[in-house]
């Protein structure tokens, strides 16, 4: 018999050798992967990398054809056992999947499942829907909520089951903007207040930041990267997790000179100064995000180690930031303020020069 | 004219006057059409929501037979339970031709496909996610199938209605395997059935009366419940 891999008690949950196959075709490979207590675990990734097929393998609602899930060091095989362990958990999808009766019949719903005494899930109840706002609501039918109602009531549903971790599928992807970054707002001090160790699953860099303490990047079904939000957000380690953390500009070039931590990368002729650790010759991909470069119509005698002068492409305003394609021998974008750009008369033709910091660009080795 | 006339006033002397006969036949019809309508939705329910959730081999051709028994004509289904009840049927050791029991037999397999029908039906249409939510909620397998069902209430209260219509208004089948002995297995529709053929419109158009009474009270009712939920 195949020993059971030895799992670790310290971890909230942990995955190993996990894959999951849907239609004959395997969508899902993790090696390991583990959540530790009180920590916001933000997996981000492309449409379709296999971010809900994880999320659903680990809150135990999808069987994974090989590898198991451990909450607290004990691997959740059997039948009862799941049923068990998932009425620890609670899951946020991106609907908001309200039943179709009252908000407080919605929200009592998971409690009564678990058996608990009327009496305490009264003041339970009433007290999660006042924390999210919807205290007033309670009697109302839940299919006549509005988007951020439902989706207020769906996070109190979750929260009344006091989780020992809580999972989010792309939990504030439907709403409108302003109805989103409230919620959103209410729903990080929730976390933090209520240490709750939880998963949350997004394809919006933004959220992944604003909520993570680590993030985990998701491509093709496997982890490509997984660390604190810094980490993974300025040291990607390749040329698609960089893509998707918003390195717009990926420019390949070869190790001209180093010093020490210095080196001098040669990027079609033109030389830039950046902080690397790769030896001379090496063929390197040179990340830099389109925020980090500063745009000015005369040489800035800056702290910037890098100033090229350029002519620009094009401009494209959407709404306070304005993205500009700048020609340097190689096309460079960089973000400006809209009304920066108009100050300076940005357009198509104009003479610029595009001046960043040796420390805001990540190399990685191609 | 005189006739339909006629018919109305007897009608209602019947049923004021409080006919002992009439009354019998009406208490035997409720009886049995709602023993038939209770059995197919415990059985129906069960199964169009098991078949709505599950995929399995040979389901297509399941389902396809289920739409087909929303549509089998009840004189066909009276013949089946007939050639199985008779007394040298394989069924015909338990002497349930023409009784009661008969015509709740011929009624459950006229009206089980339709309320399983609908119940698969209204189930498919649920998001899929609800049931991963649900179960997330730490509902067990029986708990899930519960609250789906409750949570479709509206589409399959039209299940009992149509179930309980075609139950009711049945005629051929019960005609069939009851007999419509009277006192024993005369029910309304067949009743009104051997009063047309007497010419005796009076009395059918009394019980025809009646019958369209229980088909309106027992809809209020399902009516009521169904619009109860409905947003204020």
């Amino acid at each position: 018999m195949k020993q059971a891999p030895v799992m670790d008690s310290s971890c909230a949950l942990e995955a190993s050798g996990l894959t999951v196959v849907l239609g004959g075709q395997q969508v899902l490979e993790i090696a390991s992967l583990q959540v530790r207590p009180s920590e916001v675990l933000a997996v981000i990734g492309p449409n379709g990398s296999g971010k809900t097929t994880l999320l659903l393998s680990l809150a135990l609602l999808l069987r994974p054809a090989t590898g198991t899930v451990a909450y607290r060091g004990i691997p959740i095989v059997e039948q009862d056992h799941i049923l068990k362990q998932r009425r620890r958990l609670a899951v946020v999808f991106q609907e908001p999947l309200l039943l179709n009766s009252s908000v407080w019949d919605n929200v009592t719903l998971g409690l009564k499942l678990r058996g608990m005494p009327k009496e305490d899930i009264r003041q339970r109840v009433q007290s999660w829907l006042e924390r999210f706002g919807v205290g007033d609501l309670a009697r109302r039918q839940a299919r006549t909520l509005s988007g951020g109602e439902a989706k207020r009531v769906s996070l109190a549903r979750a929260f009344v089951l006091q989780p020992e971790v809580l999972f989010l599928d792309e939990p504030f992807a439907a709403l409108d903007s302003p109805t989103r970054q409230a919620l959103l707002e209410d729903f990080a001090n929730v976390l933090r207040e209520t240490r709750t160790t939880a998963v949350i699953v997004t394809h919006d860099r933004n959220e992944a930041l604003a909520l993570g303490s680590r993030v985990a990047v998701l491509m093709n079904g496997s982890i490509r990267q997984i660390g604190s939000p810094a980490e993974v957000f300025s040291s990607p380690v390749d040329e698609e997790v960089a893509r998707f953390v918003g390195m717009e500009n990926l420019l390949e070039g070869t190790i001209a000179s180093c010093e020490g931590q210095m080196a001098v990368i040669d990027i079609k002729g033109t030389s830039i100064q950046a902080v690397s650790d790769c030896n001379m010759g090496e063929r390197v991909l040179v990340g830099m995000r389109p925020e980090d470069i500063t745009v000015a119509l005369t040489r800035l005698s800056s702290s910037a180690r890098n100033c090229l002068h350029g002519t620009v492409k094009g401009t494209v305003a959407s709404g306070p930031l304005c993205r500009v394609e700048i020609d340097c021998g190689f096309t460079l974008v960089a973000l400006v303020t809209t009304r920066s750009a108009t100050e300076m008369g940005l357009e198509k033709g104009t003479q610029v020069y595009a001046a960043f910091k040796a420390v805001s660009l990540h190399v990685i080795k191609h | 004219m005189d006739l339909i006339v006629e018919g109305i006033i007897e009608a209602f002397r019947l049923i004021f006057r409080g006919d002992p006969e009439v009354l019998k036949v009406t208490l035997l019809t409720l009886t049995v059409s709602l023993s038939a309508t209770a059995i197919s939705l415990i059985v129906g329910i069960t199964m169009g929501t098991v078949i709505g959730l599950t995929r399995f081999t040979g389901r297509r051709f399941l389902v396809s037979l289920i739409n087909t028994g929303m549509g089998s004509p009840p004189v066909v289904v009276g013949l089946i339970v007939s050639v199985f009840l008779w007394r040298n049927g394989p069924l015909g050791i338990f002497s349930l031709m023409y009784s009661p029991y008969a015509i709740v037999i011929a009624q459950c397999i006229i009206s089980l496909p339709i309320i399983t029908g609908f119940t698969m039906a209204s189930i498919q249409q649920l998001d899929p996610k609800l049931r991963l939510q649900i179960l997330a909620l730490g509902a067990s397998r029986l708990q899930l199938l519960w609250i789906l069902v409750r949570d479709t209430r509206l589409p399959l209260l039209a299940a009992v209605m149509a179930g309980f219509g075609s139950i009711i208004s049945e005629v051929g089948a019960a005609m069939m395997v009851g007999g419509n002995i009277e006192g024993h297995t005369r029910v309304l529709t067949t009743a009104i059935v051997l009063e047309v053929s007497k010419g005796q419109f009076g009395t059918a158009i009394a019980l025809g009366i009646i019958l369209m009474i229980l088909v309106y009270v027992v809809n209020l009712v399902l009516t009521a419940a169904q619009q109860r939920s409905k947003p204020r």
